[in-house]
């Protein structure tokens, strides 16, 4: 308990000084209202918007921890968001379109796990194979069209609706948090991953399936990436499978290593993870939200403070810096 | 003569896929086959080359460079401004831009060396900076530069149908290739990625290499984005985005292996042009999707990884 509080010190400092800078610079940011049966107001955008990345952090947080990485969810996403737009076109049933949409989402996440686990692809290279070729089967889905989805549809809920006064992709968000530390931390699973994260050979001869662990691990990575994809798709009612999900493998992460999981696998943070993905859906917030001197900032400056994010995180993780810092310490003193 | 063969396999492939490739083409497509186009695909694939040939010796230490295409929009907008908003003439900013992606390659090899970070988070944090930088440095995102005299003389430049993006990059390979063969550096840059421990007990300069290697994949960056403003007359923040991944995938078409160690600029320059085929059949073909690149990209990239992974347990079997 008291490691893990540790390792999630540094994110929640960094979560609550861009809240304080937002409670000085724009305070409604925490004017939070209950207006037609939901919650509204800037933080519960933070946390509705974010669903997405959080779902995805969730997943690469098991990847990560095996040392592994996942570079395709993105076009997963696209893939989901663009079959499921698909099957509603084709007046399916919306029960039929989800269930399709996160099977073969599913099946990506094993196509992936298979490359690393079988054919031991390292995974970088393994699932770039999928983010090229994926983005191409969700555009040859939707013919390159963008296709739209009837608003009045009951898929739209799901990025949409609400329930018990909060947005569904929260809710959504929150059960895929609370199941997976579930299975992750009630059963062996996570003493696994951070096993095989560790020492692969080692847990092997401690006789951990390895291969078995990856797969379901991939696996899950696909089904959320898939939630993460639908959400997106429900939310603006198309599916675009040019943009959906662009850049979010990075965002997510991103949201892992601020979350304190290193990216040579073994230990992880799946709270960590969930800051993270908070901390970046919230820098975007702050940037749109914020004005200088009566001008708004341009929302490009999005991508120049995350890249000091990044380098701050790293820098703060890094133990030759630490090492560096002690030494200058001991012969001052 | 087994060995020996053994050892060059992965790049005979890669070249086998090439020649078919540009025969079956030739064959299916009338001028595919002219010396015009054979000259066009090395120049409309120049900024892709150029990017390649610095991937090439990043990955070949073992290392990953995620910024190029950033880096590359950074190039094609400084030169723009440089030029056609502060009126440097263009002999002066083109060396000031190469001389920035330089330093900002510099600078993450140094950050990568110093504080031991994984290359792949830093130069993500490097794309971040380098795109959004492009974005921030105009309103209007894009430069058109036709009424430089300069940009439009170094564009008008021939040889041979070679234009100077060609130029550029064939020289470029040529520069790396002696580079990586013949110098110190280029055998540092193959010990760091075989084993690195053992460079260092060696007594290799790893630190320095490293620096240098990233240096090169931003010159090589920068570059690329130079001659993109010469052949489309505008600098732009949009372009080249997540270029890398294409870069990335040239490489290891090319037969270089992503742990590093083992690869080639030759291997790169083949993986260029298939890639730099395989976008422009739709020219030639208008009822194929631009989608199916994707598609064939990606097997194309899971065909020579996985007879990368056999070719690897074929020789350790063999010992």
């Amino acid at each position: 308990m008291r490691r893990s509080l540790r390792q999630l010190i540094w994110p929640l400092v960094a979560l609550a000084l861009l809240l304080v800078f937002n409670a000085v610079a724009s305070p409604s940011f925490f004017h939070v209202q209950f207006v037609n049966g939901r919650l509204s107001g800037a933080a519960i955008d933070v946390l509705n918007q974010g669903a997405p990345v959080m779902l995805l952090a969730l997943g690469m947080t098991l990847v990560i921890g095996t040392g592994g990485i996942d570079l395709s969810v993105g076009a997963v996403m696209a893939v989901a968001g663009a079959l499921a737009a698909k099957l509603l076109h084709l007046d399916a049933p919306v029960a039929l379109a989800i269930v399709a949409a996160l099977g073969v989402c599913v099946a990506a996440g094993i196509w992936n796990g298979g490359l690393v686990t079988v054919a031991s692809i390292p995974p970088i290279v393994a699932t770039l194979i999928f983010m090229v070729a994926g983005r191409g089967i969700a555009q040859l889905i939707t013919d390159g069209q963008i296709i739209t989805i009837n608003p009045g549809s009951s898929f739209t809920v799901i990025g949409r609706g609400v329930i018990g006064g909060l947005p569904v992709p929260v809710v959504i968000a929150l059960s895929a948090a609370l199941v997976i530390a579930a299975i992750v931390r009630l059963t062996s699973l996570g003493v696994f991953i951070e096993a095989i994260g560790g020492n692969e050979e080692a847990s092997r001869y401690a006789g951990i399936n390895v291969r078995w662990i990856r797969l379901s691990v991939y696996a899950i990575m696909g089904l959320l990436a898939g939630l993460a994809g639908l959400i997106d798709t429900a939310d603006i009612a198309a599916a675009d499978a040019n943009n959906s999900g662009l850049y979010l493998e990075l965002d997510a992460i991103l949201a892992v290593v601020i979350g304190g999981t290193a990216l040579t696998g073994g230990r992880f943070s799946l709270l960590g993870a969930l800051v993270g993905a908070i901390i970046i859906q919230t820098l975007s917030t702050t940037i749109l939200m914020t004005t200088f001197r009566g001008h708004s900032v341009p929302p490009e400056f999005n991508l120049v403070i995350k890249a000091i994010v990044v380098l701050m995180v790293c820098l703060l993780q890094s133990d030759e810096l630490r090492r560096m810092v002690l030494q200058v310490r001991r012969v001052q003193g | 003569m087994k060995m020996h063969l053994n050892r060059h396999w992965p790049l005979l492939t890669t070249a086998g896929v090439l020649v078919a490739l540009y025969v079956a083409a030739s064959i299916a497509y009338t001028g595919f086959s002219s010396w015009f186009q054979f000259a066009q695909l090395f120049a409309d694939n120049a900024t892709l080359g150029l990017a390649a040939i610095g991937m090439t010796f990043v990955i070949l230490s073992g290392g990953i460079d995620l910024s190029v295409g950033a880096v590359i929009a950074l190039a094609s907008m400084g030169l723009a401004v440089l030029v056609s908003h502060m009126g440097l003439p263009v002999w002066i900013a083109i060396p000031l831009v190469l001389v920035i992606g330089t330093g900002f390659g510099a600078f993450m090899g140094a950050i990568i060396q110093m504080f031991k970070l994984p290359p792949f988070l830093v130069t993500l944090a490097g794309m971040f900076l380098a795109r959004g930088t492009a974005l921030l440095l105009t309103e209007t995102k894009r430069i058109e530069m036709s009424d430089s005299a300069g940009i439009r003389a170094l564009s008008s430049v021939l040889v041979v149908d070679f234009n100077i993006a060609a130029m550029v990059f064939l020289v470029a390979v040529l520069v790396a290739w002696a580079a990586l063969k013949y110098t110190r550096f280029g055998r540092t840059v193959f010990a760091i990625g075989s084993d690195e421990s053992a460079a260092r007990l060696m007594g290799l300069p790893i630190a320095s290499t490293r620096v240098g290697i990233y240096a090169i994949s931003g010159v090589c960056a920068a570059a690329g984005g130079i001659v993109h403003v010469i052949g489309t007359q505008a600098g732009d923040a949009s372009v080249a985005f997540l270029l890398e991944l294409d870069a990335i995938a040239a490489v290891v078409i090319g037969g270089t292996v992503l742990a590093g160690g083992r690869g080639s600029i030759l291997g790169t320059l083949l993986g260029v042009l298939i890639l730099g085929i395989i976008t422009t059949i739709p020219n030639y073909q208008g009822n194929l999707n631009s989608w199916w690149i994707k598609i064939v990209i990606g097997l194309l990239l899971l065909v020579f990884v996985v007879l990368q992974r056999v070719s690897q347990r074929w020789s350790g079997a063999r010992g």
